[in-house]
C-alpha cells in the first residue's frame, strides 16, 4: 500500500498532482498488459458468451425440493422470510428435477433412499449441481452405521455444507461459494491459498503403497502427497 | 401403575384365567410387569383388555445377547380411566423365534410387529403381512442385534482418501 | 356461505377384489390404477411412500411403504456412552428435539433414581413448550403450502425464527441443542433472556389469533378441511393414537394432564378437544394447542423458581467448570464422565411423555455398563400413520394430500 503525503493546497506542485489526479479519473491511469485488462474487466460487462451464461446461471439457480431430513428444515428456512433465498434467484423450488439444476441433498441419505437420490439427479438436465448439506450426507455425521451413506459415494457434490444442521446462513454461504465456482471463480481450497501443500504429516514411507499396503510404491504424483517431508525438511510442522 | 400388591392379586387372576402363562412378576422403579410364556401372549392382552388396559401403547422388542432366551419382546398397556400402566414381557431363542401375532386383535401392532421382525428376526405368526419395514427389501440380516456390526465408513484423512472414491467397495 | 360436509364416496361398498369376482371385470371407468406417490415428491412431508389404488380420483387403498430415512439410531445409541446417546437420541423425530431429549433422559433417571431439582423442571418445561409451538407452526406452515396457502409458510416460519432465537440463547443451537441432560439442563439461562422470552409471549397469541382470522373463514381452506376424512376416537385407539388426532376426534387423553410429570401439575392449562375427527378439527386443536403452550410458558417463566439447574449428584452430573481449577475430586468426576461416562444400574424402563404428535416413549434397557443396551422411542408418528390407510379409504387424492398435511408425520421419527 503506498503512502501519499499531501501538502496544504496552495504551491504549485500540489496543483500538479491534483491535476494529474484529476486526469486520472477522467481517462483512467496509465496501465500495461495484464494490469490494464484487469482494470477493463472489472469495469467492463462480459464480453465472451461463456461468462455472460455463467452469469445467468449462477444467478438463478433452481433448487429441487430434495428434503430428506433435519436439513431440510433449515433448508426451508432458507427460502423464508429472514434468509430469503428469493433475493438470490432461488425463487422457485422446482418439484420436478426436469426444471431444476440445483440439488441440495439435505438430510440423511439412508441405503434405501440413495438409488433414489441417484435417479433424480440423472433425471435433472444438464447443467447441474449438487450441494451436499449437513454433515450426514457429506460424511456420515453423526451416524457412523449400516444404514445411511455418504452423498459423494454415489454421485458428483460440488459443495459441502458442513454443520448438524448448517444454520440458514451458513447454506447460503454454501450457496454462495457454488456461485461463485459456477462463474469459473472457484474459491481455492485452503491448503492452495494458505500455500499449505506439503505440510501434511505423514504416516507412511513413500515406498509403501498407502491403500494395499504392498511393498511397491508407483511413485507418481499421488504417492508424493503421502510422503512429502523428507527426514531434515520439517520446519516444525 | 398398580402398585406391587395390585400386581400380585393381578396375576394371581391371570394365573387362574389362563394357565401357565404367568412366569413371573416384576415391580421396579414403580412399574409393573409381567412376564409371560410366548404362547399365551394373546390370551394375556385379552386378560388385561378385559381388567381395562384397553390402550397398546408399544410393542417393542430387544436382544438379550449373550443370555438366553435371546429376543424379548414387551408390549406396553395403558388404561386410560384409571390411569394405569402395566408392561408384559416374553422372552423366545433365537433357534425358534416365533410368536403369535397380536395384530388381528390390535391393530395398532401391525407396522410395531413388522419393525421387529425387520430389526431382529422374530417371526409373528398370524401376522397379515410380514415383510420388512425399515430395510430394504432385499437386505440381509437383522440389523438390531447385538452380534450384528455397527457398520459404517472410516473417517478419511489425507492418506486414506483415495478410499473414498472407491466407489465399487 | 355453506360448506357442506363432503360425503365420501362409500357408494360401492364392495372392495375391487369382491368386484371382480362378481362382475367378472370391471368396467372403464372402475379400473384401478396404481400410483406411486413419492418417496420423492413436494407434498409427502418428508420421503414416505404411498401406493395408491385409485379409482378415477378416488383412493380404493393406500399402502404406507417407509424405511427411506431409516438412519440406525437405536443401534448407535447403544455404541455410545448416556451422555453422548442424547444428541442421537434427539435426532429422531427432527422437529421435537426437545422432547426426543426429555423421554431419554427421563428413562435414564428412572434409572438412576435420579431427583430433577425444581428450577431444572421449569426450564424444561419451558423449552418443551417452545419446542411444541414451533413444531405445531412448522404443521400450520407446511399443511398451508400443502393446501396452496402458500402465504402460511412465510408466517409460520417467522414465528419459528423468534422461538429458535431463543433456543440460541440458551444453548446455542437452533435445532437439536443437548440442552435437557440427565439430570436437569445443561446451562442457567442467561441474562437477557427471560425478556425476550416475554416478548415473543406478548407476540404470539396475537400472531396465533391472525392465523386463525386467515383461515377460519377462507372458503378454500374450509371446503378442503371441513368434513373431510373423519374417523372417530374408537377407531383411532385400535390403531394406537394419541395426541392432537386424538384430541381432535373429542378424547381429551393428553399425558400432561393425566399423568403429568416434570411439574406440569403446577401449571393451569386447558386441553383443547375436536368434536368431529375431520381435518378441520386437526388443524383448529393444534392452532389452539399454541395458545395453551403460550400460557403454559407465561405461568413457567412466572413461578421459575430459584435453585440448582442440574441435579447435584456429581457421579452422573458433571461439576461446574469454575470447581475444576481449584478441586481435585471434581476433575476426577470429570474425568470419569468424560471418558468412560457413568454407570446405570441394570433394568428396563419406559418412560412415556406428551409431544406435539402424540405418546413419545422411551424404553431404554441397561446392563450395568455406561452404554446402554437398547434404546427405543415409541415414535408417535410411527404409530399415527398406520390410521392414515383407514382415514383416506374413499376419498379423494386431493384429500389425501390435505389428510397427510394434517396427520403431521415426521418420517424421521417414523423411520428412526
Amino acid at each position: 500500500m503506498e503512502i501519499v503525503r499531501r501538502e496544504k493546497a496552495g504551491s504549485p506542485e500540489s496543483l500538479r498532482i491534483r491535476r494529474q489526479r484529476a486526469q486520472e479519473l477522467l481517462r483512467g491511469p496509465e496501465l500495461e498488459g495484464a494490469a490494464l485488462e484487469k482494470y477493463v474487466t472489472e469495469r467492463v460487462m462480459t464480453t465472451t458468451l461463456d461468462r455472460a451464461l455463467n452469469w445467468a446461471r449462477a444467478n438463478s439457480m433452481f433448487p429441487a425440493t430434495f428434503g430428506l431430513a433435519c436439513c431440510a428444515i433449515e433448508m426451508m428456512a432458507i427460502v423464508a422470510s429472514r434468509v430469503d433465498s428469493a433475493r438470490i434467484g432461488s425463487e422457485a423450488f422446482r418439484a420436478t428435477p426436469r426444471q431444476a439444476d440445483l440439488m441440495i441433498i439435505s438430510g440423511r441419505v439412508s441405503i434405501k433412499m440413495a438409488p433414489i437420490v441417484r435417479r433424480v439427479y440423472d433425471q435433472m438436465l444438464e447443467p447441474k449441481w449438487a450441494i451436499a448439506m449437513g454433515a450426514c450426507s457429506s460424511s456420515m455425521g453423526v451416524f457412523n452405521n449400516y444404514a445411511i451413506v455418504p452423498a459423494d459415494k454415489f454421485m458428483p457434490v460440488d459443495v459441502h455444507v458442513p454443520g448438524c444442521p448448517p444454520r440458514p446462513e451458513a447454506l447460503m454461504h454454501g450457496i454462495f461459494k457454488l456461485r461463485k465456482k459456477i462463474m469459473e471463480d472457484p474459491d481455492e481450497g485452503w491448503r492452495r491459498r494458505y500455500e499449505a501443500i506439503g505440510t501434511e504429516e505423514i504416516v507412511r514411507r513413500d515406498d509403501i503403497d498407502p491403500l494395499t499396503d504392498s511393498e511397491v510404491g508407483t511413485g507418481d504424483g499421488r504417492d508424493q502427497a503421502v510422503n512429502v517431508f523428507k527426514p531434515g525438511d520439517t520446519a516444525g510442522a | 401403575m398398580p402398585d406391587a400388591t395390585g400386581l400380585e392379586l393381578l396375576a394371581a387372576d391371570l394365573r387362574e384365567q389362563v394357565p401357565d402363562a404367568v412366569l413371573d412378576t416384576e415391580h421396579f422403579r414403580g412399574k409393573a410387569a409381567l412376564h409371560v410364556a410366548p404362547a399365551s401372549i394373546g390370551a394375556v392382552l385379552e386378560f388385561l383388555r378385559g381388567r381395562g388396559f384397553t390402550f397398546l401403547a408399544s410393542v417393542h422388542g430387544l436382544d438379550y445377547y449373550p443370555e438366553e432366551p435371546r429376543f424379548g419382546v414387551q408390549y406396553e398397556l395403558l388404561d386410560m380411566s384409571a390411569l394405569d400402566r402395566i408392561t408384559v414381557k416374553l422372552r423366545v431363542p433365537l433357534d425358534d423365534p416365533h410368536v403369535p401375532s397380536v395384530t388381528p386383535d390390535w391393530p395398532t401392532a401391525d407396522h410395531q410387529e413388522r419393525e421387529i421382525y425387520d430389526m431382529f428376526g422374530v417371526i409373528f405368526d398370524g401376522h397379515p403381512d410380514l415383510r420388512r419395514i425399515l430395510m430394504p427389501d432385499d437386505y440381509e440380516g437383522h440389523p438390531q442385534r447385538r452380534d450384528f456390526p455397527v457398520g459404517g465408513e472410516p473417517v478419511l484423512f489425507t492418506y486414506n482418501e483415495a478410499q473414498g472414491t472407491q466407489y465399487t467397495d | 356461505m355453506a360448506t357442506e360436509t363432503r360425503h365420501l364416496d362409500r357408494t360401492t361398498t364392495l372392495e375391487p377384489t369382491e368386484r371382480i369376482e362378481q362382475h367378472g371385470d370391471l368396467a372403464p371407468e372402475q379400473e384401478l390404477l396404481t400410483l406411486n406417490m413419492g418417496p420423492h415428491h413436494p407434498a409427502t412431508h418428508g420421503v414416505l411412500r404411498l401406493l395408491t389404488t385409485l379409482e378415477g380420483e378416488v383412493v380404493r387403498d393406500i399402502k404406507p411403504i417407509i424405511g427411506y430415512v431409516h438412519t440406525g439410531i437405536e443401534k448407535t445409541a447403544e455404541d455410545k456412552s448416556y451422555w453422548k446417546a442424547i444428541p442421537v437420541v434427539e435426532r429422531m423425530d427432527y422437529l421435537s428435539y426437545y422432547f426426543n431429549a426429555m423421554a431419554f433422559c427421563g428413562a435414564v433417571e428412572t434409572l438412576l433414581g435420579l431427583e430433577v431439582p425444581k428450577r431444572a423442571q421449569y426450564l424444561r418445561v419451558i423449552h418443551l413448550e417452545l419446542n411444541r409451538i414451533a413444531s405445531h407452526l412448522i404443521f400450520v406452515a407446511t399443511g398451508g403450502l400443502d393446501l396452496g396457502a402458500v402465504s402460511m409458510f412465510w408466517y409460520g416460519w417467522r414465528e419459528r425464527d423468534m422461538i429458535l432465537d431463543l433456543f440460541e440463547q440458551t444453548s446455542g443451537q437452533r435445532m437439536h441443542t443437548r440442552y435437557i441432560q440427565v439430570g436437569g439442563v445443561a446451562e442457567d439461562v442467561p441474562r437477557g433472556w427471560e425478556q425476550n422470552l416475554r416478548k415473543f409471549i406478548k407476540a404470539m397469541p396475537e400472531r396465533n389469533q391472525q392465523y386463525r382470522a386467515l383461515l377460519a373463514k377462507n372458503e378454500i381452506a374450509l371446503s378442503r378441511l371441513k368434513g373431510v376424512c373423519p374417523l372417530d376416537a374408537d377407531e383411532l385407539l385400535k390403531y394406537g393414537v394419541t395426541g392432537p388426532l386424538l384430541r381432535a376426534a373429542g378424547n381429551p387423553w393428553d399425558l400432561r394432564k393425566a399423568m403429568p410429570y416434570s411439574s406440569y401439575e403446577d401449571f393451569d392449562f386447558k386441553i383443547p378437544v375436536g368434536t368431529e375427527g375431520d381435518n378441520w378439527d386437526r388443524f383448529a386443536v393444534r392452532l389452539a394447542e399454541i395458545d395453551e403452550s403460550v400460557k403454559i410458558i407465561e405461568q413457567a417463566i412466572d413461578g421459575l423458581p430459584e435453585g440448582p439447574h442440574i441435579a447435584d449428584d456429581r457421579k452422573v452430573v458433571l461439576p461446574p467448570r469454575h470447581e475444576l481449577a481449584t478441586s481435585m475430586e471434581a476433575l476426577i468426576h470429570h474425568f470419569k464422565l468424560v471418558t468412560e461416562g457413568y454407570r446405570v444400574p441394570p433394568g428396563e424402563v419406559y418412560y412415556p411423555i406428551e409431544g406435539p404428535r402424540g405418546e413419545y416413549g422411551c424404553f431404554v434397557r441397561s446392563d450395568g455398563s455406561s452404554k446402554p443396551a437398547r434404546v427405543h422411542m415409541r415414535d408417535p408418528s410411527f404409530v399415527n400413520l398406520q390410521a392414515f390407510a383407514p382415514m383416506v379409504k374413499g376419498a379423494y387424492i386431493a384429500d389425501v394430500i390435505a389428510t397427510l398435511a394434517m396427520l403431521d408425520p415426521i418420517l424421521g421419527g417414523i423411520d428412526r
